[in-house]
């Protein structure tokens, strides 16, 4: 079978293609170089005027696993006002934060997303993870492991075990529960909380294993970058949503003395403590430390206005927000000597000085970071809103008069109290080619993904050029997935299945050795059973494994 | 390698499935087919595992039929239905995913066998939330274990074994010091015992008045005048010395079984119990722990939730899932007559038969049931975890472990059986 999408306007950033009439071809599932004369094309898209691009990467939302199942079991309300019938190619599924499994799938592949990865997958429910992404439709998917408040880990770093020891350690974790990259969430904060330590920042000590965020960092990066895992370590870092935490922010960037670190949700750790209210915009700090050190790259996290659910690993700071949860319910668990988990319900008001100035905060780091291959777009879904208001924040990057427009409807305080209103930037479709394609494929080492030169996955997304960018990026008029067109006028026309991509790092096996008498004596799970086989993923015929290279 | 032949096959770290611990660490030798659990595992375990698997047929009314003809009588039955019920659910990760598949092509209602003891919890997570943790931390951080209307040990014989009395604490705990505290009626406390000979604190009371003690506690912890008459016949001193005590704990547990609280509102017990974990909370380390969840109950609730977003007790009759705790229990739908056909699968030994309905019932078990009633359709179904792999999530709702396969059996598994309704039923998605 092939297949030419004739004439689009390509946005190719791997290839620095901007705007140009080209044509593709795909080849079984491959976009191919273009075929001899002789070769008969077996279907042809006239793109001429239409937009062409990868298919996009989320490079961070939260779709599978056990703290967004207990978001789903915690909010029959979020899914009894969002209902989705079965068709005769789909099925049926329910909600808007939270969505099921399979609606999740369809959505992502309906906004011309082809590939979506799970940033808190706890080793000890790996499994689970795995079997929630197993029925999640459509896209390719992937996750990345969270260490750093395991007690093995901490153990070992509080006996000042040596690097080499700590890095099998990690490679075996990224073996065993078949993941893409590591996370650290609140370094050795969510063990602290375990013994009743309700702060942690940056050099302050974990009480029961005096070792500090900081080592934590330090030792983990370094792990990452010798086992030549492609993302580097995925940070979310110390006092989340606490005011005055860019400071801590800009310490991390330090900390990590210029080894790879990817900073996610930043939006919600760049605040200040000026003004009557003590709370500011530490964006321009932020965006400018980010500038400045080309081994950090960051997603935002941004808010928008309305219902959603925060789900995060961070038990410390989910407990201390629990106050603000709406409606009135909220879950803390602690997790099997392996982490933890908070699901607090929120509701962003536009209104409210507070959240008003989080939704400028996060559009003022897109908008003075400068360099889009380090930025990713993303609402930490469904922390800061719903996957599906993405389009919506693309049009208030890409449209100044749009933005100035909500920045009026916003609390007035905050409104005055960002700098938004100046920020003159409008993102173009080859940045926002970039940030949604490009960069996250790089950043996590996708082979053949994130472009569309030959060779790679023909996962391609077709819009019409329409002014309004919203309104583009919401229905797509082509999607395809490896090369079969699934989605037509942002409906699903055909399901297929994704594949799940892992990495195989290299370490010393003999490491099980301690791993093993470690599993016996302090665990519940065998040493053997943790670890994920790759027919638990791949039997049931929902897809199948992708090993990526490491560096 | 055939499991079936007369080498003995001996089995490492056998996760058993037959109750919600799954523990993980049976040894299990296959003799000739003939199994018998070497080392750890329990009574319940040595139970099942050690069961001779019944040479049963399939049956259409009572009669000996084969396997093709009583998939051919289901999917009449379901074809006719107008709208069917499937329950007892009594099946791993992928036959509960072959569940909700065939629940949406036929609009049908789902329900697990053990519900109503879920779902006393599933209302105070619905309405308030709570702080919850888990078999290891337990294990190595609570110095303080509340067991409100449980004692563990009677229906999770290794418990005590497993999360209690182990050797080594993570968190450098002496865990001889463990304090051990039961509330309740006709509790088991013999494994409350330290190792050290110390006997546990029992309070007891009615089940129904666990509550009531529950917030007198409360009311103690937070500083409140408390009445001395009506404290369900304990003294108040007593529970004066226990809220010391619980106020001293580090990382206080408290242990309950949803199932095990058998009186009506049980779950505004369950409230009171996270209500008084949450205030804990603000000065020192406690967290909740619920047993619950046997016979796959808690695989079924999460595959649910995933699939559907609610967890169980959904209606797919419009073509969307539509979710009452209420009314569409399985035991509601059958005494109204909402529903004209009934698939009921146990596949874990289950003792609990399937209600009785007058309506073509269609039932998927792994042991011949005694019923009061001949059913339409009878298949036997293979056992998970023993006669195929597959997967389970634990009691917590956090650990899931992959089962093995350690005997051969002809039998098909429940996912394989459905699956095969289904295509019967019609290619695609569509009617």
């Amino acid at each position: 079978m092939l297949i030419k999408l004739s004439g689009g306007t390509v946005y190719d950033p791997v290839h620095g293609i901007n705007g140009e009439q080209r044509d593709i071809y795909i080849r079984d599932g491959r976009i191919t170089r273009k075929p001899g004369a002789q070769e008969r094309i077996d279907k042809t898209y006239d793109l001429t005027g239409k937009i062409v691009m990868a298919g996009a990467i989320d490079i961070h939302t939260h779709i599978g696993g056990g703290k967004v199942n207990i978001g789903r079991m915690m909010l029959p309300e979020d899914h009894r006002h969002n209902t989705v019938a079965r068709t005769p190619i789909t099925r049926a599924g329910s909600g808007q934060i939270t969505p099921s499994t399979l609606t999740t799938g369809y959505r992502y592949a309906e906004m011309g997303y082809t590939a979506c990865f799970e940033p808190a997958m706890l080793p000890v429910n790996a499994r689970q993870a795995h079997m929630e992404m197993a029925d999640t439709p459509i896209v390719d998917k992937g996750a990345y492991a969270l260490l750093g408040n395991d007690d093995f880990f901490l153990r070992m770093l509080a006996s000042r075990k040596d690097q080499g020891a700590i890095t099998d350690y990690v490679g075996w974790i990224i073996n065993a529960t078949q993941a893409m990259a590591i996370k650290v969430v609140n370094p050795g904060g969510i063990n602290a909380f375990k013994f009743n330590q309700r702060e942690l920042d940056l050099d302050e000590v974990n009480q029961h294993y005096n070792v500090t965020p900081r080592q934590i960092l330090k030792s983990l990066a370094r792990a990452v970058r010798e086992l030549g895992i492609p993302h580097p370590l995925h940070v979310h870092g110390c006092n989340l949503g606490v005011p005055g935490n860019m400071q801590t922010t800009l310490d991390t960037i330090r900390a990590v003395e210029g080894m790879p670190m990817h900073l996610t949700h930043l939006q919600f750790h760049s605040y200040g403590t000026e003004g009557d209210r003590k709370f500011s915009s530490g964006a321009a700090q932020i965006a400018e430390a980010i500038n400045a050190n080309p081994n950090i790259s960051m997603d935002v996290g941004q808010i928008m206005f309305g219902q959603t659910v925060t789900v995060s690993g961070d038990t410390m700071l989910q407990y201390a927000g629990h106050w603000h949860a709406h409606p009135k319910k909220w879950v803390v668990m602690d997790i099997e000597c392996d982490a933890g988990c908070g699901v607090v319900p929120f509701r962003y008001r536009d209104k409210n000085f507070v959240n008003a100035l989080q939704w400028a905060i996060g559009l003022e780091l897109f908008l003075q970071v400068n360099d889009p291959w380090r930025i990713f777009l993303t609402t930490d879904h469904p922390n800061g809103a719903p996957f599906t208001t993405y389009p919506h924040l693309i049009r208030l990057l890409m449209d100044r008069s749009f933005r100035n427009d909500m920045l009026h409807t916003i609390n007035k305080s905050a409104a005055a109290a960002s700098i938004l209103g100046s920020l003159e930037r409008e993102y173009t479709l080859y940045e926002i080619a970039i940030m949604t394609r490009a960069a996250p494929a790089r950043s996590l080492g996708l082979k053949n993904r994130g472009h569309l030169g030959a060779g790679a996955a023909a996962d391609i997304t077709v819009y019409s050029d329409l002014k309004n960018r919203e309104k583009m990026f919401e229905k797509p008029l082509y999607v395809f997935k490896d090369g079969q067109l699934i989605v037509q006028h942002g409906k699903i026309i055909k399901v297929v299945n994704g594949s799940t991509h892992t990495l195989r790092p290299e370490y010393d096996r003999s490491i099980e050795r301690s791993l093993k008498q470690y599993f016996d004596r302090y665990m519940t799970v065998k040493l053997d059973n943790f670890k994920i086989k790759d027919e638990e993923i791949t039997d049931l015929g929902n897809g199948k494994i992708i090993v990526q290279p490491c560096l | 390698m055939s499991l079936s032949n007369k080498n003995t096959i001996s089995y490492q770290d056998v996760p058993c499935p037959f109750c919600s611990l799954i523990c993980d660490d049976l040894e299990i030798k296959n003799q000739g087919g003939k199994l018998s659990v070497t080392q750890n595992g329990c009574h319940k375990a040595r139970g099942v595992f050690e069961r001779e698997q019944s040479k049963i047929n399939p049956r259409i009314k009572g009669k000996n039929c084969s396997l093709e003809e009583a998939i051919g009588h289901a999917v009449k039955i379901l074809k006719q239905a107008n709208q069917p019920l499937i329950a007892g659910l009594g099946t791993d990760i992928n036959g509960m995913r072959a569940v909700m598949a065939l629940a949406e092509k036929t609009g049908a209602i789902i329900d697990h066998m053990y519900s109503d003891g879920a779902y006393k919890n599933i209302k105070v997570l619905q309405d308030h939330g709570w702080i919850m943790t888990t078999l290891a931390e337990i294990k190595n951080r609570a110095d303080l274990i509340i067991f409100a209307g449980t004692d563990a040990a009677s229906n999770y014989p290794r418990f005590f074994e497993r999360a209690v009395w182990n050797e080594n604490s993570l968190a450098g705990m002496d865990i001889k010091k463990r304090q051990i505290i039961y509330i309740g009626e006709n509790l088991d406390t013999s494994h409350g015992k330290t190792p050290n000979g110390k006997q546990p604190t029992y309070i007891p009371c009615k089940q129904e008045q666990i509550g009531e003690i529950i917030a007198i506690l409360h009311a103690l912890v937070v500083g409140n005048k408390v009445e001395k008459t009506g404290l369900a016949g304990t003294k108040l001193t007593d529970l004066e010395k226990l809220a010391v005590r619980m106020k001293q704990a580090k990382y206080g547990v408290i242990v309950w079984a949803p199932g095990e609280l058998n009186f009506p509102h049980a779950e505004l017990t369950v409230l009171s119990i996270s209500e008084l974990i949450k205030f804990m909370n603000r000065s020192t380390r406690y967290a909740g722990f619920s047993l619950g969840g046997n016979d796959g109950g808690m695989s079924a609730q999460n595959v649910s939730t995933w699939q559907s977003g609610y967890p169980l007790r959904v209606s797919y009759s419009n073509g969307y899932p539509d979710y009452d705790p209420h009314k569409y229990s399985a035991t509601n739908v059958l005494k109204r007559h909402e529903v004209d056909a009934m698939v009921w699968i146990s596949s874990f030994g289950a003792d609990s038969k399937p209600p009785k309905a007058r309506i073509p019932s269609i039932i998927l078990a792994d042991t011949p049931v005694k019923m009061e009633y001949t059913p339409d359709v009878y298949i036997p179904v293979a056992t998970p975890g023993l006669d195929h792999t597959g997967q389970m999530i634990r009691t917590d709702s956090v650990v899931s472990l992959s089962l093995k396969q350690i005997r051969e059996s002809k039998r098909m598994s429940v996912s394989g059986i459905l699956n095969r309704v289904l295509l019967s039923l019609g290619k695609g998605n569509a009617d």
